[in-house]
C-alpha cells in the first residue's frame, strides 16, 4: 500500500503507521458532509435541524467507506461504531443542556420577582395577574408556602423512613443472616422500589380514608406516609449495602473485647459506615423531595402557608408547579403563572442538586481513612 | 491474674460438619502456648472456641468442656460476653476501629461498654497498656491522630494494646505476625515474651521459627485428608517437640516433609 | 525501628515488672446488657417486619378500594363498559408510551455510557459521569414543565412534515397538534427522563468489566469495537437487561411528565395529534376532584399498573438469574 499524502503528516514513515487515515480525516469528511448538506437544503428550502441530521447522515457512511478503503474492514467497523457512540453522546447532550438552560433563563425572572420567596398565593388572583401582564406591574404571589410544604413533607417523611429503613437494614446484615424471612424483605424491598410513585399515593390515601374518613384524609402527614412508601426501600438498600462493606474484622475485634451485640452494632459497625449511611439518606431525600404525584392524591393543593402536618391541604414545590402549568391563577393570562412555575422549577432543581452534592461531600468528607499501608 | 484453661473431649462443629474433633489439653498459667499444624487442621477454630467467638458465625457450635481454672466456659448459663472480656484475643490483621483515635482504640473496650471513668484513670490505663505492648515511646505525642495510620507493626502492637487494656486472663492470639513484615515480627514476638509475665498466651502461628522463639510449649494439630476433622496430636514442651517428637506425623511435618 | 523498639524494651520492660495493676473498671449489669441485646435484636425484626406489613398494607388497600369498582356493572359507573372496558385503553396508551420510550432511549443511553467509560478522555469521563447522574435527579415535574413549554411545541415542523409526507403510516396519520401535546411527544420526553437513569447503571457495569478481560483482547489484535463486543458486553449483558428494565419500569410509573405534557383523550392509532392517556396521568388528572366510585374505579387502575409494573420487575429479576451464570460476574 502506498502512502504518498500520510508521509507529510507523520514525518516517520514507520511501518506501524503506514496505511493510515491522517488523524484530520473527521474533520475534512464532517467539514464535506456540511457542505452537501446546506447545498440539499438550498434545493429545498434551509431549515437548520434538516441541515444537521442530513450532514450527519452523509458522514457516518463516508467514515465508513473511507476507513474501510484505507484501513480495511476490521477498522472500517471499528470506525463506524466509534462514531455512533460519539453520536449517541451528543444527541443525548442537546435535550438535557436544553433543560438546564431553559430552566436557567426561564426560572431566574421569576426567581427576582419581589416578594418570590416571602409570599404565598393567597393575595395573588387571576385579577393582580391580569394587571401584571396589562399594565405591566410586579407579579404578585410567591412559593413561601410551597418550600415551607416541601420542607415539613420531606421532613416527616424522613423521620419516618429512616429508622424504619436504618434498623431493617441492621437486621438484614447483623441478625437475619440469609434466613428466609430477610429473603423474603429483600425481595419485598425489591418490589417496593418499583411502585410507581401514583400507586404510593394513592396507598397514602386509602390508608388515611381508613384511619380518618373521607373528610380529613388529605393532609400533609398522609403525603409524608405516601413518601415514605417511596424512601424506605431507598434507604434500605443504600443501608444495607454499607453496613456490608465494615469489614467482619472490626466487629470481631469489638466482640473479643467483651462488647455486646447491640453495642457493636450501635457503636462500632454504624461509626464506621456513617458516612454511606448519611449519603445515601440524603439522596433518598432529594428524590422524594421531587415526587409530585404522591403528594397530588394526598395533601392536595393549597395557597396560603399551612404548617401543620395534620390538617389541611398543603402545597410543595413539585405541585404548585404542576398546577401553576395546568390551571394558570389567570386562565386568560397564563404568563405570570408560567413565570412562577419555572422560578419553582429552579428552586426545586437547586434544591435536589444540593442535596446531591452534599450526598457526595458527606461520603468524602467522613468516609474513615484508610489504613496507611 | 492469669488463668489456666483446660479442654475437656471438645468437639468443635460448622453445621453438621465436625471441624475439630476430641481435643484435651491443659495450659497452665502465665506460659506461651503455640499451635502449630497444616492449613485447615482447626488450629484457629480450636483457639477460637476458647473465648466463644467460634459461635459469631452462623451455624457455629461446640461440644465438650473448656474450663477457665476450673470454671467450664460453656456452661449453660454463662454468658458469652463476659467470658471474652476475660480472654482476650488479637486477630490475623491489624484491625484498629478506623473511626477512633490511637487513645480511642486503646480505651475501645470500656468506651464501647460504656464504662464511665475519670480522665485521669484512663490517662493511666492508656499510658500503662501502651507501654505494655511497646508503643508508648512511638505514640505518646499522637494520642490523638486515627490508630489506622500508623504501621501495620505498630497498629498491631495497638490491638494488643487494647487487648491487655482490658486486663483479660488470657490472651488468645491468631497468627499475630502473618501480615507484618520481619522488623514488627520481632516486636511483636519480644512483646509476647515480657506478655508471658501477666497472662497466659496461645498463640496459632504458620511460622515453625516463630512457635520455637516465643513459646514454652507446642501443640502440633493434623488432619488427615479433607473433610476429615482436625485432631490433637501431640502436646509437649517446645524443646521436645522440635527436637524429639513422640509422634511420627509431628517429626514429619516439623522436618518439613509436608505441610 | 528495630533499635528503637528494642532500646525502648529494656526501660518498660522494668517498669511493667514493677507495676502492680490496679483492677480495671469493669461494665456495670450483666444482666441488663444481656436484656438490652435481645431487645435491640427485636426492635430491629419489628422494623424488618413492619416494612412487610406495609406492602401487605398497600395491597390490601388498594385491592380492598378497587373492589367496588371492578365489581360494579356498566350502570353504576354510569358509563357503556365495565371497568376493565374502561381500563384497557390507558393500558395500551401506557404501554405504547413506555415502549416508545424505552425504545429510542435504549441505544442512546448504551451509547453515553459506552462513551463515558471506554471512549472519552480519562479526565473527562468521571465528570460526566457525574453530570448523568445530577440529571437523574431532576424531578420529572421539571421535565414534564420543559416538555409542555418547550419540547413540544419545537416538534411541532416535524410533526407537520411527518403527517404531510408519512401519513400513509398509521400512527403518522393525517392530523397534527399545534402545540405538541401528544403522545409522541410525552414518549420522547419520557425518554429523555430515563436516559440518565439506564446510563448510569449500565456506565457503572462497563466500568467493572475485568481489565484482564479487556486486555486480553486487546492483546490478540481486537480493535476497540471488538474489545468491546468480547469482553464489555459479555460480561455487563444481564445487568445492562435490568438497568433497561428498570428504565421501563420508571417509564410506566411516570405521572408527571405524561400528564403534563400530552392533552388526553380516548384511544387513538395517531401519535402525532392529542388523544391517547395513561394509567398515571388519568389518576393524577382526576384523582384530586373523585368521590364514591369513581374514586375506587381510579384506585382499580392504579393496582392494574402495580400489577403490570410488578410482572416487569419480575421478568427483569428473571432474565438477571438465567444470564448471570454465563456472564462471568461473581
Amino acid at each position: 500500500m502506498t502512502t504518498t499524502s500520510v508521509d507529510e503528516i507523520i514525518p516517520s514513515k514507520s511501518s506501524l503507521t503506514a496505511g493510515q487515515l491522517p488523524r484530520w480525516t473527521p474533520l475534512a469528511v464532517g467539514g464535506g458532509a456540511l457542505a452537501v448538506s446546506a447545498l440539499v437544503m438550498l434545493l429545498i428550502g434551509f431549515n437548520l435541524p434538516g441541515w444537521i441530521v442530513i450532514a450527519w447522515l452523509l458522514f457516518v457512511p463516508s467514515m465508513f467507506v473511507a476507513t474501510r478503503a484505507v484501513e480495511g474492514h476490521q477498522a472500517g467497523v471499528d470506525r463506524l461504531w466509534t462514531v455512533l457512540v460519539y453520536s449517541a453522546f451528543a444527541l443525548a447532550l442537546l435535550p438535557l443542556v436544553s433543560i438546564v438552560v431553559e430552566v436557567l433563563t426561564q426560572g431566574l425572572p421569576g426567581v427576582v420577582d419581589p416578594g418570590f420567596f416571602t409570599n404565598t398565593m393567597q393575595y395573588a388572583t387571576s385579577l393582580t395577574d391580569q394587571q401584571a401582564v396589562e399594565a405591566g406591574t410586579d407579579i404578585k404571589g410567591g412559593i413561601l408556602h410551597a418550600i415551607v410544604g416541601s420542607l415539613l413533607v420531606t421532613l416527616a417523611a424522613t423521620v419516618i423512613s429512616v429508622p424504619v429503613g436504618l434498623l431493617t437494614s441492621i437486621y438484614l446484615v447483623e441478625y437475619g443472616r440469609d434466613g428466609w424471612l430477610s429473603r423474603a424483605i429483600v425481595f419485598f424491598v425489591d418490589v417496593m422500589t418499583g411502585i410507581p410513585s401514583i400507586v404510593a399515593g394513592l396507598f397514602g390515601a386509602a390508608l388515611l380514608l381508613t384511619l380518618v374518613g373521607p373528610q380529613d384524609n388529605l393532609m400533609g402527614f398522609t403525603a409524608a406516609c405516601a413518601l415514605s412508601v417511596l424512601m424506605i426501600p431507598v434507604v434500605v438498600r443504600s443501608t444495607t449495602e454499607m453496613l456490608r462493606v465494615v469489614p467482619n474484622e472490626l466487629r470481631e475485634a469489638s466482640y473479643a473485647l467483651g462488647v455486646r451485640k447491640s453495642l457493636t452494632i450501635l457503636k462500632v459497625v454504624i461509626p464506621t459506615a456513617i458516612s454511606g449511611i448519611a449519603s445515601g439518606v440524603t439522596l433518598a431525600i432529594a428524590r422524594v423531595i421531587g415526587e409530585t404525584a404522591p403528594i397530588l392524591v394526598t395533601a392536595g393543593v393549597a395557597t396560603r402557608l399551612n404548617a401543620n402536618l395534620f390538617s389541611d391541604w398543603m402545597m410543595t414545590l413539585p405541585v404548585f408547579i404542576y398546577r401553576q402549568l395546568q390551571n394558570p391563577t389567570a386562565p386568560a393570562a397564563p404568563g405570570p403563572s408560567l413565570e412562577r412555575a419555572w422560578g419553582a422549577a429552579l428552586v426545586l432543581i437547586v434544591i435536589v442538586m444540593v442535596l446531591n452534592l452534599a450526598s457526595r461531600m458527606i461520603a468524602r468528607a467522613f468516609a474513615p481513612k484508610k489504613t496507611g499501608r | 491474674m492469669s488463668k489456666s484453661i483446660e479442654a475437656i473431649d471438645l468437639n468443635v462443629y460448622y453445621g453438621d460438619f465436625l471441624a475439630v474433633e476430641g481435643v484435651n489439653v491443659k495450659i497452665e498459667p502465665r506460659t506461651v502456648v503455640a499451635f502449630i499444624g497444616p492449613s485447615g487442621c482447626g488450629k484457629t477454630t480450636f483457639l477460637r472456641t476458647m473465648n466463644r467467638m467460634h459461635e459469631v458465625l452462623p451455624g457455629a457450635t461446640v461440644k465438650g468442656q473448656l474450663l477457665l481454672d476450673q470454671e467450664n466456659i460453656y456452661g449453660s448459663a454463662v454468658d458469652p460476653v463476659r467470658v471474652r472480656s476475660k480472654v482476650g484475643m488479637v486477630f490475623q490483621r491489624p484491625n484498629p476501629f478506623p473511626t477512633m483515635t490511637i487513645r480511642d482504640n486503646v480505651l475501645a473496650g470500656f468506651k464501647l461498654n460504656g464504662v464511665r471513668m475519670g480522665r485521669k484513670q484512663a490517662d493511666e490505663i492508656v499510658e500503662r497498656s501502651l507501654k505494655g505492648a511497646n508503643l508508648w515511646n512511638e505514640v505518646k505525642d499522637r494520642l490523638e491522630k486515627p490508630g489506622s495510620g500508623l504501621s501495620g507493626g505498630q497498629q498491631q502492637r495497638l490491638c494488643i494494646a487494647r487487648t491487655i487494656a482490658v486486663q483479660p486472663e488470657v490472651i488468645l492470639m491468631d497468627e499475630p505476625c502473618s501480615a507484618l513484615d520481619p522488623i514488627s515480627t520481632l516486636a511483636v514476638e519480644d512483646l509476647i515474651g515480657e506478655l508471658k509475665e501477666h497472662f497466659t498466651i496461645v498463640i496459632v502461628t504458620h511460622n515453625m521459627q516463630q512457635a520455637s522463639r516465643v513459646s514454652d510449649k507446642t501443640a502440633f494439630f493434623n488432619i488427615a485428608g479433607t473433610g476429615k476433622p482436625g485432631k490433637l496430636i501431640e502436646f509437649d514442651y517446645t524443646d521436645k517437640i522440635f527436637s524429639n517428637p513422640t509422634e511420627k506425623a509431628t517429626e514429619d511435618y516439623i522436618t518439613g516433609r509436608f505441610g | 525501628m528495630s533499635t528503637q523498639t528494642r532500646g525502648s524494651k529494656v526501660a518498660q520492660s522494668t517498669e511493667t515488672q514493677v507495676e502492680t495493676q490496679p483492677p480495671a473498671p469493669r461494665p456495670r449489669d450483666n444482666a441488663a446488657g444481656r436484656m438490652g441485646d435481645k431487645v435491640f435484636a427485636a426492635i430491629c425484626l419489628g422494623a424488618g417486619i413492619l416494612i412487610l406489613l406495609v406492602l401487605a398494607g398497600v395491597a390490601a388497600f388498594l385491592v380492598r378500594d378497587a373492589a367496588p369498582a371492578i365489581l360494579a356493572s356498566p350502570d353504576e359507573l354510569g358509563r357503556d363498559t365495565t371497568f376493565w372496558g374502561y381500563v384497557w385503553p390507558l393500558v395500551v396508551g401506557t404501554l405504547i408510551a413506555s415502549g416508545i420510550a424505552i425504545v429510542v432511549a435504549t441505544p442512546v443511553a448504551i451509547g453515553i455510557a459506552l462513551f463515558i467509560s471506554h471512549f472519552a478522555p480519562k479526565r473527562l469521563s468521571q465528570p460526566l459521569g457525574y453530570m448523568i447522574d445530577l440529571l437523574a435527579a431532576i424531578p420529572s415535574v421539571v421535565y414534564g414543565l420543559w416538555g409542555a413549554t418547550f419540547f413540544g411545541p419545537l416538534l411541532v415542523p416535524l410533526y407537520a412534515w411527518l403527517s404531510e409526507n408519512a401519513s400513509f403510516i398509521p400512527i403518522f396519520g393525517p392530523t397534527y397538534s399545534a402545540a405538541g401535546r401528544t403522545l409522541l411527544t410525552a414518549s420522547l420526553v419520557l425518554a429523555v427522563m430515563i436516559l440518565p437513569i439506564v446510563t448510569s447503571l449500565s456506565r457503572e457495569l462497563f466500568l467493572q468489566t475485568p481489565k484482564l478481560h479487556e486486555e486480553a483482547a486487546l492483546a490478540l489484535g481486537a480493535t476497540r469495537w471488538e474489545m468491546i463486543k468480547a469482553a464489555v458486553f459479555p460480561f455487563a449483558r444481564a445487568g445492562v437487561i435490568s438497568a433497561i428494565m428498570l428504565g421501563l419500569g420508571r417509564a410506566l410509573g411516570e405521572t408527571m411528565a405524561v400528564t403534563l405534557v400530552l392533552s388526553q383523550g380516548p384511544l387513538t392509532a395517531n401519535l402525532l395529534n392529542a388523544g391517547n392517556s395513561t394509567i398515571p396521568a388519568e389518576i393524577a388528572l382526576n384523582f384530586p376532584e373523585a368521590f364514591g366510585l369513581r374514586q375506587s374505579e381510579l384506585i382499580a387502575a392504579g393496582l392494574v399498573l402495580f400489577v403490570i409494573t410488578l410482572v416487569v420487575n419480575m421478568l427483569a429479576r428473571a432474565i438477571v438469574s438465567r444470564y448471570k451464570e454465563f456472564s462471568g460476574a461473581n
